[in-house]
């Protein structure tokens, strides 16, 4: 990862998704808005009916476009209004720590949250918590390093069709040579 | 799916409400408005300072009929409040509501942020995004379901028999499924009811009765539901119909079976009486039980048990012939399209408390012991009696047994000071006795509850606080000789205290019944973690649950009293007339569906879906979902290898546009 510099931009801002179910956590965001309780503004939360929604692909997705960070919400085990979408989004969660990790993504910048529609202040919580592990961890910039990749090919792929022209070259040369 | 219109044709008017102040403090909506004008297809882009007013929504009409929009986004409060709201008024304006989008930039950006450059910066990320979705919407139908008339109530007692009598009366047909041999429930077991002292029986026998004789009430005791399939509108429910060896039809309730039983005298601890009195193999659970049919305990007839008996029951009912030894267990199926329950509660077991001694010293009694006591028609003729058959002359309660107690309960069981109010009182109505209440705090919040309240401490009962310690029989002074002894801290005297007591009654609280998690599933309800049945909202849907078409009234919800009970069921009722009489129900379009030409049969998706909705055709090889069935929670989609799930209004490109949108 040597895209990979110390941050020195000082107006940087984590970028936070959130996917929110709409039974429970969804809910208790309303509720902490509802009570007025103030939380870092980093968090940009998406609706979905479940949990159990969250393709793994939507938060390599996110990763991929630039979030620094993604955060699934859900309803307590046992209280999923799916009867278990919950417990399927435990399952992917725990797949894509893995692959993300794999991927050089720390593991903090993926996170699964229990918050059942009462627990407004979990939900002010969880995101403060969450944006102040990101800013220590810095940006992830998931497009620039893909730029950067793709430099590199670019410069990799001139460097090879460049010898194969100059190998080309002399190869007629050769044979002009011969005649 | 295709597209509906191309992206060229596409045409959004985006609005961004001031709510008063409560957005545009934080939020600054004109530059929202001005940013979003600049993106691709949107044609009008304004601010309003009330969106859901009539003229602001009179303003999104008439920019749809003046500028041709074909798509609508509205950022103003959450969507759980005023999405319908919105959606109507696109409707209204003969755009299909599902054209329509909202953004939440008051509970989720104005509400919880100060700095207005940041919350505005995320207004604008949150609206962009939608902009970017709602290209992608389609026109979609609410899906309807035709209701079944007919409704099931599970559970007899004064909850199920409430909510089935308005419903009958209202002229729908009703199911009453009783566990029990007869209805009526704890109510029928309880003398006087507080705080009133009107006699429980004379209220609740009329009830019961009417049940009995109400042409649209079919009226199944002694029965189970052991199977419900289906959804709202059409479940088809297994009952199972438990053997009384003793025909229904036939049986009028005579009970010269009873006398003439081989059993000369009742033997057996009978139930109704919690265990006080004594019954026969063949009896009636009491005397107002409904239906009136006796029935024969296979336990304990000597007949069924071993095949030998003069039958002198038999002889006895002579041409009836309403005895039938070979009566076996049925299940009959049923189709109705809602289903109310009020299965109840069952009572905490004392014996979990060992310090207090019940089962240990014969004087301790729990609460309903005591209530059957003191029914004139109940064991000992209305007599309140020591085991030795004297009249005590000193009677403690010993209150929140089971409740309000980190070792077994937390909660509160709402009855019991009430109850044990109403009992001290009829304790010294009957005997005489010096009364002493211990408890925790009183709590008497009913209508009518703390003058009663006021009533008990004037007519002499005393009350201490706090929580009893432990009740022995251990004597350390002459006056404790031969009587069981409290010990108790008095918190407001603040010193220990050992109070010497014939009788000891125990107020024991109130538990979800046991099979309580196995109806839950059946049903597919929620409970909470207390294990009672959850409600949708605990204020708005009361007696809702999260599965359309079911409700939920008295204690099977948390403990309560018999009206709050009563009230809870007249609201069950009234739900479900209400479904009923509609004829059908909208559902939100969100539904999964399977393109089938990309599905390449895996079956992954099958075992994900908690409805069983998605079926396998062996012939195409391919999933199917039956769009009835789906709740559309999507977890099917985000599985789908293939990618040939998807979810109407939660498309893959849908929320896609959306990440992008926000990290744009």
């Amino acid at each position: 990862m040597n895209s990979r510099q110390p941050h020195t931009d000082p107006n940087w801002q984590p970028r936070i998704v959130a996917f929110f179910c709409n039974w429970c956590t969804y809910t208790a965001a309303d509720l902490a808005g509802v009570s007025r309780l103030k939380y870092a503004p980093n968090v940009r939360i998406i609706r979905l009916m479940c949990s159990g929604r969250v393709d793994p692909q939507f938060v390599l997705e996110a990763f991929a476009r630039g979030a620094d960070a993604v955060l699934i919400g859900g309803c307590h085990p046992g209280d999923c209004h799916y009867v278990e979408g919950n417990y399927k989004a435990l399952r992917r969660f725990q797949m894509l720590r893995r692959l993300i990790k794999d991927m050089g993504i720390e593991e903090q910048r993926l996170r699964l949250e229990w918050i059942s529609a009462s627990e407004g202040e979990r939900v002010r919580t969880v995101i403060n918590e969450m944006v102040e592990q990101v800013r220590a961890l810095g940006p992830l910039n998931l497009p620039g390093r893909f730029a950067d990749w793709d430099r590199e090919v670019a410069a990799l792929e001139a460097h090879v069709h460049a010898g194969e022209t100059a190998a080309q070259a002399l190869e007629a040369e050769v044979v002009h040579a011969q005649a | 799916m295709k597209p509906e219109r191309s992206h060229n044709d596409i045409r959004i008017g985006f609005y961004v409400c001031h709510c008063g102040s409560n957005i545009a403090a934080t939020v600054d909506c004109e530059a929202v408005a001005q940013a979003i004008a600049r993106l691709p297809g949107v044609v009008v882009s304004r601010d309003y300072k009330y969106m859901c007013s009539d003229p602001g929504q009179e303003l999104i009409q008439q920019d749809i009929r003046e500028h041709g929009l074909n798509r609508v986004v509205v950022a103003s409060c959450s969507p759980l409040l005023h999405e319908h709201t919105f959606r109507n008024a696109c409707a209204a304006a003969g755009l299909n509501p599902f054209y329509f989008q909202m953004v939440n930039i008051r509970e989720h950006d104005a509400w919880v942020h100060t700095d207005r450059a940041a919350a505005t910066e995320k207004a604008l990320a949150l609206a962009r995004a939608a902009v970017q979705r709602v290209r992608f919407h389609r026109a979609l139908e609410p899906t309807r379901l035709n209701i079944r008339p007919e409704v099931l109530v599970i559970g007899g007692g004064i909850a199920g028999i409430h909510a089935a009598l308005t419903l009958a009366n209202g002229g729908k047909k009703v199911y009453l499924v009783e566990r029990e041999p007869s209805i009526g429930g704890h109510m029928a077991q309880l003398d006087k009811t507080f705080p009133t002292l009107d006699c429980a029986a004379c209220i609740l026998t009329p009830k019961m009765s009417a049940v009995r004789a109400h042409p649209n009430i079919t009226l199944w005791t002694y029965s189970e539901v052991v199977k419900v399939d289906g959804f709202v509108g059409n479940f088809t429910v297994t009952v199972k119909r438990k053997p009384r060896y003793v025909d229904e039809e036939l049986c009028v309730g005579c009970q010269e079976c009873v006398k003439a039983c081989v059993f000369k005298e009742p033997k057996f601890p009978d139930e109704f009486n919690a265990g006080l009195g004594r019954r026969k193999p063949i009896y009636l659970p009491f005397p107002q039980a409904v239906p009136q049919v006796v029935l024969i305990d296979p336990d304990r007839c000597l007949r069924l048990k071993t095949g030998k008996c003069k039958q002198t029951c038999v002889e006895a009912c002579a041409d009836r012939q309403a005895i039938d030894f070979t009566q076996q267990e049925e299940q009959v199926q049923i189709q109705v399209g809602s289903i109310i329950v009020a299965t109840g509660y069952k009572l905490f077991d004392a014996t979990r408390i060992p310090q207090y001694g019940y089962g240990r010293y014969p004087n301790v009694f729990t609460s309903l012991e005591l209530e059957r006591m003191v029914n004139s028609s109940g064991p000992t003729g209305g007599e309140v009696l020591l085991r030795n058959g004297q009249p005590p002359r000193s009677v403690a309660f010993i209150l929140c047994v089971g409740s309000r107690d980190l070792k077994t309960n937390r909660w509160c069981s709402r009855t019991c000071c009430m109850h044990s109010m109403k009992l001290a009182q009829l304790v010294r109505e009957h005997t005489g006795a010096d009364v002493t209440i211990f408890y925790l705090d009183i709590r008497a919040p009913g209508k009518g509850c703390e003058e009663f309240y006021d009533r008990s401490l004037q007519e002499g009962i005393q009350f201490v606080r706090g929580r009893v310690a432990e009740v022995t029989d251990w004597a350390l002074s002459p006056e404790e000789e031969g009587k069981l002894v409290i010990r108790v801290e008095d918190t407001l005297a603040g010193f220990v205290r050992r109070i010497p007591v014939d009788m000891i009654v125990l107020a024991v609280g109130m538990e979800p019944q046991a099979d309580a998690q196995e109806l839950r599933r059946l049903l597919n309800l929620s409970c909470s973690t207390e294990g009672w049945f959850l409600e949708r909202h605990p204020k708005l849907a009361p007696v809702a649950t999260f599965t359309d078409g079911i409700f939920i009234a008295g204690c099977c919800q948390g403990p309560k009293d018999i009206p709050d009970s009563i009230a809870q069921a007249g609201a069950a009722a009234g739900e479900a007339l209400a479904l009923i009489d509609k004829g059908y129900i909208e559902q939100e379009p969100n539904t999964a569906y399977i393109e089938e030409a990309d599905c390449s049969g895996c079956k992954s998706c099958i075992p994900l879906c908690p409805y069983n909705a998605i079926l396998f055709d062996e012939l195409k090889q391919k999933a199917t979902i039956q769009a009835a069935l789906c709740k559309g929670c999507g977890t099917c989609v985000a599985a789908c290898p293939s990618g040939s799930i998807r979810q109407n209004l939660f498309e893959d490109e849908e929320i896609f546009s959306e990440i992008e949108g926000v990290l744009a």
